[in-house]
């Protein structure tokens, strides 16, 4: 029974991992209905920025604050020649525009900075301690505590301040919210910069783990399964889906692995996926849609 | 004019439904199977055959299958390069189990194995839509490639799943030479591109822009939504089963499931975007495109004075930048891809000399 719990404790923290990246994925969604499928590359991008600069001798708060200015352009360039020709295409024509959007930036980030995979120490030492008879990876409290208080900080954020409550106007109605004198673009700016922000505190925790090396772009393709069980609207959804994802995956790894042949972890979360996609096409806490006739 | 369609008037059903209205079209396609049967194989080089025709036409063909499925059904689909891994397989396994059979009637069981596998993974469709579809085609993406990697007897044993090309000989000729793999490879494109333009011209193909256009109005107007669909997967999945049998027997010679990979979908999926969804001729433009880009690339390259800064690395990065940003620039300026500027060029030559 301690092995159960060992295993589920370890995927519920691998989960946290991935929560981080969709609630990047949700931001966007959110705000300007588009499923950026270059979330994963944004998160690499950032992560090689804040290495490389790093590797320069720059301290870590200035790499920081660089990467961050950094990611903030890639908004506008985002902003100015993605998302405002194409304003008002069905969901599709922009998801295929992220998705060509994902190859700028991975090719961008790898012929500014090499292919090279690169280390990235936090300053976190990665023992296991034992609570309980269980075994924890302390590396992998910290990215749930990073979680914790990115949401905490992003639900402060959309809710209490005057930005925030664009935002949110804009995730509403849009039409609505151009009326009353919201600026859509501005709006998809700061979306974009911040889903930028949560991409960069993704891509260290993520770089740090594994080192910061192409295979970064991949995780989108395991965010996405946390989105349909969490929900495309809810960063709460985003939480909740990827401890789902995580604890799944590594149980199913562990127990049905053994039965099939193991390296089900591919491909497991998407079958999850589709099975919460037949019984609650919506998620566990995303709007429901209502289609009318 | 050589354009001019004055005077070519259809007086019957009949004429109105041949599949080259007009004469101009029909002899023009007359040359360019011409062109590609005879004259082709007389004057091409090896290189020609093995970098750049075969897998023009392989993709081509790919490009079919899933602009079926994306461009006509409206079902976005980023599992393509899966059920090419199917139909591969299966070509492969059929060839080896079952000693008789023609080469050909592998390459179609290859393609009705993968069109199961893609009705498979269309089931879902029945309850979702719109981009919450590649969960599933992503699913069958994974799956299957996991699928062919971890069972070697899939691959007759061999622990990394690689298969190898069976002796092409159809009835007593050996098409294992580059001309005769490209022969092969064009009349079966060539044969599927007729099919398909029949189909989607008759009852099936007319559902199918249907159900893409507006499905709630089409269930109203008492097209059966769910067949609609599967068949869309099923004929999209059997033609994507046939390019990847001969991606891997008539281009490759020895593939592994990680050739049929995520890149390969995107791949696929680009060549639609470039060359035009709902569209024939897109397939081959796209393509063509996408084979002919990165030659061309690497050419302007080594055009270049030598300089230090440009490895073979970065020119792939650069590849990766510009095709993205093409797809960006195609769905915002041209989303209806190469094959519309060929449609514009034509209305214009219709009406040459004047302006409209």
């Amino acid at each position: 029974m301690n092995f159960f719990f060992e295993v589920l404790v370890g995927g519920l923290l691998a989960g946290v991992m991935y929560s981080l990246v969709a609630i990047g994925f949700v931001l966007i969604y959110k705000a300007s209905g588009v499923f950026n499928f270059a979330q994963g590359a944004m998160v690499l991008f950032a992560a090689l920025t804040f290495v490389s600069l790093l590797e320069r001798g720059v301290p870590f708060w200035l790499c920081f604050l660089m990467t961050l200015a950094v990611m903030i352009v890639l908004a506008l360039g985002i902003e100015r020649w993605v998302l405002a020709p194409l304003a008002n295409r069905s969901p599709i024509t922009l998801f295929m525009a992220t998705l060509g959007l994902s190859y700028v930036i991975e090719g961008l980030a790898q012929l500014l900075w090499g292919a090279q995979v690169h280390g990235l120490e936090l300053g976190i030492k990665d023992e296991p301690f034992i609570i309980g008879g269980i075994f924890l990876s302390q590396f992998d409290l910290f990215a749930a505590g990073i979680a914790l208080s990115l949401v905490i900080i992003l639900s402060i954020f959309f809710n209490k301040t005057q930005i925030g409550l664009s935002l949110r106007a804009v995730a509403d109605d849009t039409l609505a919210a151009l009326a009353v004198g919201i600026r859509l673009p501005k709006v998809w700016v700061i979306v974009w910069s911040v889903a930028g922000f949560v991409g960069l505190v993704a891509g260290l925790l993520w770089g740090a783990r594994v080192g910061v090396q192409f295979s970064l772009s991949l995780i989108v393709l395991k965010a996405l399964p946390v989105l349909i069980i969490g929900g495309f609207t809810s960063i709460e959804g985003a939480i909740v889906g990827g401890l789902i994802v995580g604890a799944s995956e590594k149980l199913a790894e562990v127990y049905l692995g053994s039965v099939i042949g193991g390296g089900i972890e591919n491909w497991f979360p998407y079958v999850l996926a589709l099975g919460f996609l037949l019984i609650r096409p919506a998620g566990l806490f995303g709007e429901q849609a209502i289609e009318r006739v | 004019m050589l354009f001019t369609e004055a005077g070519q008037l259809a007086t019957s059903y009949k004429a109105e439904q041949k599949l080259f209205r007009l004469r101009q079209d029909y002899v023009a396609f007359g040359i360019l199977l011409f062109l590609a049967f005879v004259a082709l194989p007389y004057w091409g080089s090896d290189y020609w055959f093995n970098a750049i025709l075969i897998p023009f036409l392989v993709l081509s063909l790919a490009g079919l299958g899933l602009n079926l499925l994306t461009g006509y059904a409206g079902q976005l689909s980023l599992g393509s390069a899966a059920f090419m891994a199917v139909g591969a397989f299966a070509t492969y396994n059929l060839e080896l189990r079952i000693p008789d059979l023609p080469l050909l009637f592998s390459i179609l069981g290859g393609g009705l194995f993968a069109a199961a596998s893609s009705v498979i993974f269309g089931l879902p469709s029945a309850r979702i839509k719109g981009f919450y579809l590649i969960v599933s085609t992503l699913a069958a993406q994974f799956f299957i490639q996991w699928l062919f990697t971890k069972f070697s007897w899939f691959s007759n044993g061999s622990t990394s799943g690689v298969i190898t090309a069976p002796p092409l000989v159809m009835a007593g000729y050996d098409f294992s030479t580059p001309v005769g793999r490209y022969l092969l490879t064009l009349s079966i494109v060539a044969s599927l591109f007729l099919i398909a333009r029949n189909l989607v011209r008759s009852e099936l193909g007319r559902h199918w822009m249907a159900v893409r256009d507006r499905d709630t109005a089409a269930a109203v107007m008492g097209i059966p939504i769910l067949k609609t669909k599967l068949l869309a997967f099923g004929m999209s999945g059997f033609i994507l089963g046939i390019a990847g049998a001969l991606w891997a027997f008539t281009y490759l010679g020895t593939v592994e499931p990680h050739g049929f990979d995520l890149t390969r979908s995107f791949q696929i999926l680009f060549i639609i975007i470039i060359g035009g969804m709902g569209s024939l001729l897109g397939n081959f433009l796209g393509a063509a495109f996408i084979v002919l880009l990165p030659i061309l690339l690497s050419q302007l390259i080594g055009l270049l004075p030598a300089n230090h800064w440009v490895d073979i690395g970065q020119l792939e990065n650069a590849q990766k930048i510009i095709f993205g940003g093409l797809i960006i620039f195609f769905l915002i300026k041209e989303p209806d891809g190469l094959a519309r500027l060929w449609q514009r060029c034509r209305e214009r030559a219709r009406i040459w000399p004047l302006r409209y």
